[in-house]
């Protein structure tokens, strides 16, 4: 159940930004923290809603398996794709390394 | 009047019609609509090239006070208008397709969003992130607009990620409205409904999640279009909210944004949520006569929901809305009060899905494989959080962490589920409207006419508010569409129409009816109040607006403006 009262503590706000990967300034977290909950407290109007056997929507239209031919067709030019990248090497995207250690394999 | 008199007096334009004496010398290109323009091109009395010219020239002219484009492509606009020159050249010849060929959109200038992608142009989205972005390919939006032909002059401002109802949510600096240049255009497709407005293209390509397109038009005082869910392919359109987002049309009347519709519309193989349901080519054929288009009224069923009449609304927004359906109910249709029973369950229930759609979509923007980066740190986490935080605006960071919220472990049953279960109901409130035979809604596009700069930005909530009335329309997936409807407070007021599916075109008829029997109201001539100030280069431009007006406001104010 959506809670009654909204209740998003600053350690919330501050785990949620974690999980979106947003870099907040603490401004910004004190902000949000506000705003926020100000937001959530519009959600509650749902829980007097009883939704038990009403099945969710996820899209409008009644489209199925819409699967193009399995045929090659032409595609980007690498050069083209790699344009944007903030680092390149070769024909490669540079990402950022996930593993910690000196980088020997 | 009459189906003769855009035949007989082919130099006049519309506006022209009531003033002059009849014949009045045709003055300002820009004045004429998409059909007038296709008519002159096809008879060779206008090039393409002259439209291009006196299009670029309003919009280099005007940019500096109106901040409606955030790119100008003259260059490659010219190149464009020259090749449909030749194109209509061609068809010309014996031997040639024949100038009834060509659809009317050839030679025509048109805007797109700057969402969306022309290959080897910018697409920022309103959003620092992709500042420098450079699209590597043409969207199918784009690449149908070619094929038939349309000049495209540039990109128009927007909110960021089309997160926002009034443009002021653009990294690029907000778009200034030219009914009252201290206003807001509305949003997200600001820039598009405020080029359109001020005669800087006749036609723009706009995307509407919430009311972005429909909002902005009410606001700006023109027409405005959001397609059937699945009927505008989406490859190549930046995503917001993709069970919501449509790609439409804005325009100064109907017949234009039916053409547009038309040149865009269609199963595209490259997105899969485009339907295969086929385009009808009567939306180029809307009568051009005021007495036929206005008989398509006499027996139309119009549903008045009255869910939409409420608090919040403005009594001269309601009442232009109750006059607009008077008149219409007056020319034949019949008009019945119904309940929308959940339509107040739709501001909550939207303000999950979009948000948590939106921070599943905006997860790509990782600095990895294009867009803004900052690997200053070493730490990939840390890198991460830099480069999102910085590059994102407060509107755009404050979607995703709802977003993130509501997706959340714990939190998903009862948020995203919960709302998902509420747009199966507020479909079936539309669902039952169209089992009753009903022809079209009715409703107001937005609660309120055009509003301050400023005045709802630092207030999330009351933003949010300005879409109650039409995103409903998008949890439906339904066509809706807003026509002016007049003035309140010297203001334009929107009337919305809604359809049920795939049924845009009996839509564009009873807008087209509406226009018909609307044309002598003084209203219609009237161009936006303070567009004639854009010409002064003294003009202060909306940044400089606001700028002035956040000084010596409380440091909380500004906070926001990062």
């Amino acid at each position: 159940m959506i809670p009654s009262m909204a209740n998003l503590s600053r350690a919330d706000v501050e785990h949620v930004a974690h999980l979106a990967r947003l870099g907040l300034a603490e401004a910004e977290l004190a902000r949000l923290e506000g705003q926020l909950n100000h937001i959530l407290d519009q959600y509650t109007i749902l829980t007097t809603l009883d939704t038990e056997h009403i099945p969710p929507t996820a899209q409008t239209i009644a489209l199925a398996n819409i699967l193009r031919d399995d045929v090659v067709q032409p595609s980007l030019a690498v050069d083209d794709v790699l344009a944007n990248a903030p680092e390149r090497s070769g024909d490669h995207f540079v990402v950022p390394a996930i593993l910690g250690g000196d980088g020997g394999a | 009047m009459g189906e003769r008199d855009e035949e007989d007096r082919p130099f006049e334009t519309t506006r022209g019609r009531d003033g002059g004496a009849g014949g009045s010398a045709l003055t300002d290109l820009t004045r004429l609509h998409v059909h007038e323009m296709a008519r002159l091109l096809r008879t060779g009395e206008v090039s393409s090239r002259a439209l291009a010219e006196a299009h670029l020239a309003a919009a280099a002219r005007q940019n500096h006070a109106l901040n409606a484009w955030l790119a100008i492509d003259r260059k490659s606009a010219l190149a464009q208008a020259d090749a449909a020159d030749r194109r209509i050249a061609e068809s010309r010849r014996p031997g040639g397709s024949g100038v009834a060929a060509l659809h009317p959109l050839c030679g025509v200038p048109v805007g797109l969003k700057d969402l969306v992608s022309v290959k080897g142009g910018q697409a920022t989205a309103g959003s620092k992130i992709l500042k420098g972005y450079v699209a590597p390919f043409d969207s199918t939006v784009t690449a149908r607009l070619r094929q038939a032909g349309a000049v495209i002059l540039g990109k128009t401002n927007m909110d960021e990620f089309a997160m926002g109802s009034s443009t002021e949510h653009s990294a690029y600096g907000p778009t200034a409205n030219p009914w009252d240049l201290t206003r807001v255009p509305g949003g997200s497709s600001g820039g598009s409904a405020a080029a359109v407005a001020a005669y800087h293209v006749p036609v723009s390509i706009g995307t509407d999640t919430g009311g972005s397109i429909r909002q902005p038009a009410s606001l700006c005082g023109i027409v405005g279009l959001k397609p059937t869910y699945g009927r505008v392919s989406r490859y190549g359109i930046v995503a917001f909210a993709s069970s919501l987002d449509q790609i439409g049309p804005l325009a100064r009347d109907a017949r234009d944004a039916a053409i547009l519709l038309h040149a865009v519309s269609g199963r595209d193989e490259r997105d899969a949520t485009s339907a295969p349901v086929p385009v009808p080519d009567e939306l180029l054929d809307l009568p051009s006569s005021d007495d036929e288009a206005a008989s398509y009224l006499k027996g139309r069923r119009l549903a008045l929901p009255r869910e939409y009449f409420v608090e919040g609304m403005e009594p001269g927004v309601a009442g232009r809305v109750r006059e607009a359906v008077a008149a219409m109910e007056a020319a034949g249709a019949r008009i019945e009060e119904v309940s929308l029973p959940h339509t107040d369950y739709g501001l909550a229930s939207y303000y999950i899905i979009a948000p948590a759609e939106c921070s599943s979509n905006l997860a790509r923007y990782d600095g990895v494989v294009y867009g803004f980066a900052d690997r200053s740190s070493g730490d990939y986490i840390a890198d991460y959080l830099c480069t999102r935080g910085t590059g994102f605006g407060p509107e755009v960071k404050r979607r995703i962490m709802l977003g993130t919220y509501a997706l959340s472990a714990g939190y998903y049953d009862a948020y995203y589920v919960k709302a998902q279960k509420v747009r199966t109901l507020i479909k079936a409130d539309f669902d039952a409207v169209w089992a009753a035979g009903f022809d079209a809604i009715c409703a107001p596009t937005s609660p309120t006419v055009a509003f301050p700069m400023g005045a709802r930005l630092e207030d999330p909530v009351a933003m949010y508010l300005s879409d109650a009335c039409t995103l409903p329309v998008n949890m439906a997936g339904l066509p809706g569409m807003s026509i002016p409807a007049g003035l309140s407070d010297g203001l334009p007021v929107g009337l919305q129409l809604v359809g049920a599916p795939w049924r845009e075109l009996g839509m564009l008829r009873l807008a087209r009816a509406y226009e018909a029997i609307t044309a002598r109201a003084t209203w219609r001539d009237l161009e936006p109040a303070e567009l004639h100030l854009t010409d002064d280069p003294t003009t202060p431009s909306p940044l400089e607006r606001k700028a002035r007006r956040t000084q010596g406001a409380p440091a909380t104010g500004s906070g926001d403006q990062s």
